[in-house]
């Protein structure tokens, strides 16, 4: 995780240089906002992976020498086939398209996004391919 | 390694197992990251031929003066949809939803990506955000006509008017939301579902690179997605946000714009990296030379990325030229040592020319060309004096061009046997290549000529009397010398589905993870993983006597205590 961390960081720390060189040296507002947004970005989930760093013991994925045998155990439950990813972007897709052709559009596509709201959570709750 | 399929629930009933459905239900409806990663690189290839056929249409109108094979209208909207569709819809797609989806979880001997649903989505919200743009050329006022980048105040609804640049906006933002799903993806499968012993500095390089475009991706993208909301608002809603006749600024557009437009050259570029960085070593018979060095590089790209986009607005007055132009400049240092570790790879090793180091050498020569063209557009004197000419155009094909089709076909025969089980046909790979590197420079260096001789980008008609015509003629022949390479790959393909030749699990003697599973994968990837004790896992299996792990201090101990 440590590395994982430093990579963030590294690239946060890097942005926030440059927009403080930036600032100073242009007086600039746009670009000196989008690059402390930018350094931001890299800044936080860089703390995120740092929090977990210190409270972690090393995973088998960051030991050079750990054998596949440390590996052993779920890696993860991976859900089936599913129509839901398709439903959902049907609904964005017309919900989107609306913004051009009329709202009647959005009507179309936020009950396929409803739906697969709900459809999901029952899917997460009753398991497997639906 | 256990996977469990997610059938939680069922308190005290049976857990029982569903049919995989077959055919056209196992597209709409599969999570598992190989299918998904397919659909991924058809479709990006789809929308890469229809726009290749937009650019042979573009050269056929420019092929002799005052000609009037498109009107000016058309020709607007074919270099406008042309060069949108190139960018949002092939170059990036093709990799991180693509390669990327396909490639990355095997490497990292990962049975999935980390959110496979949200992966599905992905790809629904890239066809429909891509067809949506194509939607444009079949509404009464035509598609978007103002360029891929869209500058205010020409993409105002007064100056643009129609549904066409809706539509276009519209798909840009769903192309970005599924951009920035998959970079989610990408970043948390490389950090949660590595196999054990694969320490970030045991990554391969590809997966690096796909880590740091994913972190790009999410930098760069939502500014995109905020500047066309304001767009649309603008147009739309009343707002004068980019407009000058209510108080707002035209220029912020752009500054936003390119606040995402250029870390998007480094998303486009950095996986194709990547790629070479694969194909290289395997057919040189080497590991990779200066590993870390090119993981700071990759690094160092991707920072002094979202410092340089105002060198694409030098000429607006608005910015400051020594601050930009610096750190413009700067890239060239990592860009740099990138080629040569890929020159240091190469060198003293046993080549094999097969097509996909073919690709990748040609990606060399022409990404060196275009790159060194853009250090001399870094500097704003020569800026000034070739901005909006057709030295640009030449400059951004030659990087994208050898970046997203050279490298981007080595990848695509590097690992075609492992994507269908089938090897494609050496001697078609081979004409293609040269058809289309020789193309490629027929095309592109005699524009960098009309560039100089002053020949404006965007127009649609010039004169006999600019003397424009016989480097423009020479450019429009080696244009259709690149279309017919396209033609021939997909005869290859064509061929090789209906005769097949079948392909092992590891038919070019490979490094990486994705070399230790059959071809194509199982489900869920691998029934079993080899001990990863270096970055090169399968060549350690395969070849024990040269395994790197025994030049390694950690890799020496290891041994021991396993003789102990």
């Amino acid at each position: 995780m440590r590395s994982e961390r430093s990579v963030y960081l590294m690239v946060g720390t890097f942005f926030f240089l440059i927009m403080v060189i930036y600032f100073l040296w242009s007086g600039e507002a746009s670009g000196t906002i989008m690059l402390f947004a930018a350094a931001g970005l890299g800044i936080m989930p860089g703390l995120y992976l740092a929090w977990w760093a210190r409270r972690m013991e090393l995973r088998p994925e960051d030991r050079e020498e750990a054998t596949l045998a440390e590996g052993a155990g779920p890696v993860g439950a991976f859900p089936g086939n599913t129509i839901w990813p398709f439903v959902f972007g049907m609904g964005a897709a017309l919900t989107g398209l609306s913004l051009v052709f009329g709202v009647w559009l959005a009507v179309i596509g936020l009950a396929f996004i409803i739906s697969t709201v709900l459809n999901v959570t029952l899917e997460s709750r009753r398991g497997g391919a639906v | 390694m256990t996977v469990i399929e997610e059938e939680i629930g069922h308190p005290g009933g049976e857990v029982h197992h569903e049919e995989q459905p077959r055919g056209f239900l196992l597209w709409l409806t599969s999570t598992d990251h190989k299918i998904i990663g397919k659909n991924y690189m058809y479709t990006a290839l789809v929308f890469f031929i229809i726009a290749g056929a937009m650019a042979m249409l573009i050269r056929t109108q420019l092929f002799a003066p005052n000609n009037h094979f498109v009107s000016q209208q058309t020709y607007n909207e074919l270099f406008t949809i042309h060069g949108s569709m190139m960018l949002y819809l092939f170059a990036g797609p093709f990799a991180f939803g693509g390669f990327a989806n396909y490639i990355l979880p095997l490497q990292i001997g990962a049975p999935d990506m980390a959110f496979p649903r949200l992966n599905a989505l992905s790809y629904w919200l890239y066809l429909t955000g891509g067809i949506s743009m194509l939607l444009g050329f079949f509404t009464a006022s035509g598609a978007a006509a103002f360029g891929w980048v869209s500058y205010a105040p020409l993409s105002s609804a007064t100056n643009s008017p129609g549904a066409g640049p809706d539509l276009w906006i519209v798909s840009i933002m769903l192309v970005g939301f599924s951009g920035i799903f998959t970079a989610v993806n990408l970043v948390t499968t490389t950090v949660y579902l590595r196999a054990p012993g694969m320490t970030m500095f045991r990554l391969p390089i590809f997966v690096w690179n796909m880590l740091v475009t994913a972190i790009l991706i999410l930098i760069a993208f939502p500014v995109l997605t905020a500047a066309l909301i304001m767009l649309y608002a603008d147009r739309h809603l009343g707002t004068h946000i980019y407009s000058v006749a209510g108080g707002g600024m035209p220029v912020l557009w752009q500054n936003l714009f390119w606040f995402f437009g250029h870390p998007e050259v480094y998303i486009l570029a950095l996986p194709f990296f990547g790629i070479v960085t694969e194909v290289i070593p395997v057919f040189s018979r080497k590991p990779v030379f200066g590993y870390k060095g090119l993981v700071f590089a990759t690094l160092a790209i991707a920072g002094l990325s979202t410092g340089v986009w105002a060198h694409h607005m030098f000429t607006t007055g608005t910015v400051l030229l020594p601050f930009f132009s610096a750190l413009s400049l700067l890239i060239a240092v990592p860009t740099g040592i990138k080629i040569f570790t890929w020159i240091g790879t190469m060198w003293g090793g046993q080549i094999e020319y097969k097509a996909p180091m073919l690709f990748a050498i040609g990606f060399i020569a022409i990404f060196v060309m275009g790159g060194i063209t853009g250090v001399l557009l870094a500097s704003p004197p020569i800026d000034f004096a070739t901005h909006d000419t057709y030295f640009v155009v030449a400059h951004f094909h030659q990087v994208l061009l050898g970046t997203t089709v050279f490298a981007g076909f080595a990848g695509f025969f590097y690992w075609y046997p492992k994507f269908t089980g089938r090897m494609y046909r050496e001697g078609l790979a081979k004409i293609q290549f040269w058809l289309a590197f020789i193309g490629a420079a027929v095309t592109f260096i005699p524009q960098y000529l009309l560039g100089l001789k002053g020949m404006p980008r965007r127009i649609a008609v010039y004169l006999p009397v600019d003397h424009y015509t016989t480097l423009n003629r020479i450019s429009t022949i080696g244009a259709y010398m690149m279309g017919l390479a396209f033609a021939l790959w997909i005869v290859n393909v064509w061929v090789s589905w209906r005769r097949p030749i079948p392909a092992s699990g590891n038919p070019w003697d490979g490094h990486t993870l994705e070399w230790a599973t059959s071809s194509p994968p199982t489900h869920h990837n691998f029934d079993r993983l080899p001990p990863v004790r270096s970055a090169r896992p399968v060549w350690d299996m395969n070849h024990p006597e040269f395994a790197d792990y025994k030049t390694s201090h950690s890799g020496q101990a290891a041994d021991r205590e396993r003789q102990q």
